[in-house]
């Protein structure tokens, strides 16, 4: 008897460790480019509050544009962009780099905020205390401007892991990429589109709830 | 070293067609951002007001839209509900995933506003002899437009940036009708380029307008 060749089969043990393993790639390449964004978001939110009209022309309407084109436009144009100027990079160092900008464009505005958000009778407090400038802005400005924007920081940081999801578009198999192969093999997209939210709202939930708590704590 | 040669002519040729897609694009961003803020006003309303399932219906709406990625939510609305007998055309597979978004990230918007207008206000309202709908319509709706102004404002450009995403479920709008012109011709960088400009355009123009319209209608 001749044997059968089945294309579809059932959701089994492997394809949890699939949906695992794809997860943790999800988490690794949001945690890399957000570490990444954030620190450079930080000096260009400095560069934009020092550097006056001059910053904002430059650094400022360049952060603007990848604020304001999709970024699943960002990915495809930078991926197909590399190769011409003699880069040849994975899908995975592409996505980190778009999104590490993209994070990057997004904190500047935050981090310019947390830095206004300090008044400044209390940086020239600091200075005829006789600190230096970089003492200020290391001892007064980042706790207290920090605090003050670390609700706003949060919110980039949970849009940034939920938009991790469009690194899939350059073939990255990361979680949502991971259900989708599992659902064309299996045909069970309930079951597992339900375990890939599930991993999301169970990443993102907690944390936003704590940056909620902390607002409301922040503003008594 | 860069031997890349662009050709710009076929992205030209089919200039018209893009530019019509960006109309389409436009559509549908406006499309779900009216059935957004209906929907968010009633599960703000419902979350403040209710108790028992109409408000935790609610809740979970907000929270499951605003902690999971917006593919997520297209592909749950595309293959998900696809499994369940229910084919959707990718036109509404797409203003449906953008509404439930946009819903639950309004929602919380408009909760916000209408917290930050005090209960004296409606108590004022009632003492002159307005009833209940007259209150809401004609003292509350105008303080909270106020200060929802602005967030909905920039919700309708995030619902013109994740419009984009209709490329990966396979609706023609401007990212997806770019990615069929460029899979046809391999013109991919000189496509997605033109692409990232008309959404930069488009942007800018809604946030242009958006100051005209708060100039003219905030004057007092």
């Amino acid at each position: 008897m001749q044997e059968t060749i089945t294309f579809f089969s059932g959701f089994s043990t492997p394809d949890l460790w699939f949906l695992a393993d794809a997860a943790l790639k999800t988490l690794w390449i949001s945690v890399l480019s957000i570490s990444i964004g954030t620190v450079l978001g930080g000096i260009f939110g400095w560069m934009l509050h020092e550097g006056k009209w001059m910053a904002a022309l430059t650094v400022g309407s360049i952060l603007d544009i990848f604020r304001s084109v999709p970024l699943i436009i960002q990915l495809v144009l930078f991926y197909n962009f590399a190769p011409m100027v003699g880069l040849s990079l994975d899908p995975f160092a592409s996505g980190v780099v778009i999104l590490t900008i993209y994070t990057a464009a997004l904190v500047s505005n935050v981090a310019r905020g947390g830095i206004e958000a300090v008044p400044v009778s209390m940086r020239k407090a600091s200075r005829s205390l006789g600190m230096s400038y970089w003492q200020d802005l290391r001892h007064i400005v980042l706790p207290i401007g920090g605090r003050a924007v670390f609700p706003a920081w949060i919110g980039v940081v949970l849009g940034v892991m939920k938009d991790s999801a469009l690194v899939s578009v350059l073939g990255y198999v990361e979680l949502l990429k991971a259900s989708q192969i599992l659902i064309t093999r299996t045909q069970e997209p309930f079951l597992i589109l339900a375990l890939a939210g599930a991993f999301y709202f169970a990443l993102s939930y907690p944390i936003s709830r704590y940056a909620a708590k902390f607002e409301q704590r922040w503003a008594q | 070293m860069f031997e890349y040669n662009f050709h710009w002519r076929p992205v030209l040729k089919s200039l018209p067609d893009l530019l019509q897609a960006g109309l389409l694009t436009l559509e549908v961003a406006v499309l779900s951002m009216v059935i957004g803020i209906t929907i968010g006003l009633c599960l703000a309303l419902m979350r403040m007001k209710l108790e028992g399932p109409l408000k935790w219906f609610a809740v979970s709406w907000i929270e499951v839209a605003r902690n999971t990625p917006v593919l997520f939510q297209l592909f749950f609305f595309g293959f998900g509900l696809g499994a369940a007998g229910v084919n959707l055309p990718p036109y509404v597979i797409i203003v449906a995933g953008l509404s439930f978004n946009c819903a639950g990230y309004l929602a919380e918007n408009f909760r916000g506003g209408f917290q930050a207008v005090p209960d004296t206000q409606i108590n004022a309202a009632r003492c002159l002899g307005m009833n209940g709908w007259q209150t809401y319509t004609r003292i509350i709706i105008p303080q909270v437009f106020r200060i929802v102004y602005h967030p909905i404002t920039n919700q309708m450009v995030w619902a013109v940036l994740m419009s984009s995403l209709g490329m990966m479920i396979g609706f023609r709008e401007l990212s997806g009708e770019t990615q069929f012109f460029a899979s046809r011709t391999f013109r991919i960088f000189e496509y997605f380029a033109v692409t990232a400009v008309v959404y930069y355009v488009i942007v800018k123009l809604i946030l242009g307008s958006s100051r005209l319209l708060s100039a003219r209608l905030f004057r007092y």
